[in-house]
């Protein structure tokens, strides 16, 4: 086929690497790192901690190839207009294979202290705040990322219109990998809706790695909203690293529908006081497929509000894993930490792994943490069926709420519309509500 | 309208209604008393068809037919109400959508149209008015958050939505302040009616100042043993149950 010329599966990511070098010299050395850090960490295993719950067998072996240059295979406007979020009254930037697609992106005017663009060759401060980190898919992205968006709101700019940020992938190849990376700045004051998609084009086992560094300015509010809903082959991996300022207010919402394998790691640092952080998700898994979100929300200043909603609906053989750390550091005082993570379980080979971690080092604080894994509120049922509703009515109304919950949070309206629908319906053709 | 006979049930092996027997006409209000444990709250989720009890004999008879055959949402359209002692919050379901979805498939099954959106709304908040129930309520996921008495209010405020034949009230007035009694206590009355009937669970003789009782009925151990008029609520307040109690030994 055509595009087995494009990338030839390339045995290591070493051999991989040489094509890298056309991308600029300025960003070697963060590449190089990068490399070098994965050659000695390889893939994560089961053994790592972190990555208990979730097997990357299927994944690591599969072919390396990285899509270093695009595949020459672009959808067309229409194509693009009928997906979900398509006719959104937004900017948008598109990504094909983790390549920056211009004809097919269209941003309208933004104030002059507004920049929204691919990332091309911008270096900035790319890695400062997800240099920390040691998880192996960020030092693969920092090797073989190809191009991402660049979003700066000047310090009381406000965004005219939303963001959106449209990755699709269209590789038929096995392993074919876009690594996308997203470098974010909100200044002081500003204001901005950022929507972000992961859509699969074809049906092969693709790969997705992205990585987004996200600075939040002091008393800037930000809402970045992340869909994917990859193909059920589709193997998902992304890295957000957030640092929030004083009084920032930061709404995070992951909802993960596709892939058959997805992990989203969140790491949020709250550096100021006053910072009300939100991050709020729902995955809805069958089959085969994992969902997995991992996050650290890092309270490094006194009088922070931190939020964590995570709804998990879980059909066939599907698992759902959950891991959430709270850090509150010494002198965070007046940290006000929630989170809850409930896994509804529809099928009896279903498994939901959850595990909070709460780590606190400051003694004014009010930090509580929820997880539940089990059937529909038998009791619930029971109310509302003595209420007048037949049993199915009431089941409905009650998974259409356990996803409502989370979906309700989102404040883009349009945005907020077009899930709810969408979520319903997966439920109602995809799920047994009887 | 209800016709309980030597009506026995119980949890797994537990028995724990050991043969009622209690006739409820429409017009008449009846009252419910008894110890801790005597089984009260079994009788009214008897009554409401939940899940996990088991009829080892007797029966109730609402309106000429079998009401322990019915789905508890049968029953629930066939007019028959219970506020529960421990109302469920339902995290996620809007209140509003819950009680105009509940209402609407109460009155499909009586023949009459549905309510809109605009007319539930104007119905709905006239009564909250009445009850002293914030409409911020009706915005709300059905009882998530709500105080214990908030929760009670809304179980008037579903009934008296509902309009139902037959009420059982289970312990409405338990956690509720002296205001929020008579706001209760008024609610029930105001459905009060000759084609209607209100079963009024409660420890407090108190409530029934408000509420006044036809009949007065002492349940313990799972039978009534002793019924009488509104005195007896009385007598009650003063002796406790242990006299009556070995008066039926
Ligand atoms: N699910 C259950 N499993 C086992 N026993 C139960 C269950 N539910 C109720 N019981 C028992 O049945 C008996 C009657 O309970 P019930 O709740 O009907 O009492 P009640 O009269 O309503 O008491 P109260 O005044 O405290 O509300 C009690 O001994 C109780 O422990
Ligand atoms: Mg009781």
């Amino acid at each position: 086929m055509s595009q087995a010329a494009a990338t030839d599966p390339a045995a290591t990511p070493v051999e991989a690497f040489a094509a890298m070098e056309q991308n600029g010299a300025a960003l070697m050395p963060l590449r190089k790192a990068g490399l070098a850090r994965f050659s000695e960490s390889g893939y994560p295993s089961l053994n790592d901690e972190d990555w208990r719950f979730t097997n990357l067998k299927p994944l690591t072996e599969l072919p390396f190839c990285p899509v270093t240059a695009p595949l020459g295979q672009a959808p067309g406007p229409e194509q693009l207009d009928s997906l979900t979020f398509g006719r959104l009254d937004a900017d948008r930037l598109v990504f094909v294979d983790g390549h920056f697609n211009a004809d097919l992106s269209q941003i309208a005017d933004q104030p002059s202290g507004v920049t929204v663009s691919n990332l091309g060759r911008f270096e900035g401060e790319l890695g400062s705040l997800s240099g920390g980190d040691d998880n192996p898919f960020v030092a693969l992205n920092d090797a073989f990322f190809t191009d991402g968006a660049l979003i700066q709101i000047g310090d009381g700019q406000r965004l005219a219109k939303p963001v959106q940020l449209l990755f699709v992938t269209t590789a038929n190849a096995e392993g074919e990998a876009a690594h996308i990376r997203n470098w974010i700045t909100a200044g002081a004051n500003s204001h901005g809706t950022i929507i972000e998609s992961h859509l699969s084009l074809g049906q092969a086992a693709t790969v997705t790695n992205v990585v987004t560094e996200t600075r939040v300015g002091d008393g800037a509010n930000v809402e970045h909203i992340k869909f994917q809903d990859q193909s059920a082959r589709a193997f998902h991996l992304a890295s957000l690293h957030s640092e929030l300022g004083r009084d920032a207010r930061y709404a995070f919402h992951s909802i993960a529908l596709g892939s058959r394998l997805s992990r989203n790691n969140l790491r949020m640092r709250l550096a100021g006081p006053g910072i009300e952080c939100v991050l709020n998700g729902l995955t809805m898994t069958r089959g085969q497929q994992l969902a997995d979100h991992h996050m650290i929300v890092d309270h490094a200043a006194p009088h922070c509000d931190s939020h964590e909603y995570f709804n998990g609906i879980l059909d066939g053989q599907s698992r759902g894993v959950f891991h959430g750390r709270i850090l509150v550091r010494p002198g965070a005082q007046k940290t006000d930490a929630k989170q809850t993570n409930k896994n509804l379980i529809l099928s009896d080979d279903a498994t939901a792994n959850t595990k909070p971690q709460l780590e606190i080092y400051a003694d004014d604080v009010k930090c509580t943490h929820g997880a539940t894994i089990g059937e529909m509120d038998d009791d619930a049922i029971f109310y509302l069926r003595a209420r007048g509703l037949d049993a199915c009515t009431a089941r409905r109304m009650l998974m259409h709420g356990f996803v409502g919950e989370i979906v309700e949070r989102i404040r883009h309206d349009a945005v907020r519309e077009e899930l709810d629908a969408l979520v319903w319906n997966r439920l109602e053709t995809e799920h047994q509500l009887d | 309208m209800l016709q309980i006979k030597k009506l026995q049930a119980g949890i797994e092996d537990k028995r724990i209604l050991k043969g009622i027997d209690l006739s409820v006409n429409a017009g008449e209000v009846h009252a419910i008393m008894g110890p801790n444990g005597s089984g009260k709250s079994t009788l009214a989720s008897v009554l409401a068809g939940r899940d996990g009890y088991d009829v080892t004999g007797g029966e109730a008879i609402y309106n000429g037919s079998d009401l322990l055959d019915l789905a508890p949402e049968e029953r629930a359209r066939e007019g028959v109400f219970i506020a529960f002692q421990y109302p469920v919050e339902i995290p996620g379901v809007n209140s509003a959508y819950f009680l105009r979805s509940a209402v609407n498939a109460v009155r499909t099954h009586r023949g009459e149209a549905e309510l809109d959106a605009m007319s539930f709304l104007k119905a709905v908040k006239e009564k909250m008015k009445e009850l002293g129930l914030s409409e911020e309520f009706l915005k709300r996921p059905v009882n998530a958050g709500f105080s214990g008495g908030e929760k009670k209010r809304n179980e008037i405020l579903q009934m008296a939505m509902l309009n139902p034949r037959l009420a059982v009230l289970d312990e409405t007035d338990s956690g509720l302040d002296i205001d929020a009694l008579r706001i209760v206590a008024d609610g029930v009355n105001r459905l009060r009616g000759r084609d209607n009937a209100q079963v009024v669970i409660t420890h407090y003789q108190r409530l029934l100042d408000y509420i006044v009782p036809d009949f007065v009925h002492v349940l313990h151990d799972g039978r009534i043993i002793k019924s009488g008029d509104k005195s007896l609520a009385i007598e009650l307040e003063e002796k406790g149950y242990d006299w009556l109690a070995k008066e039926a030994a």
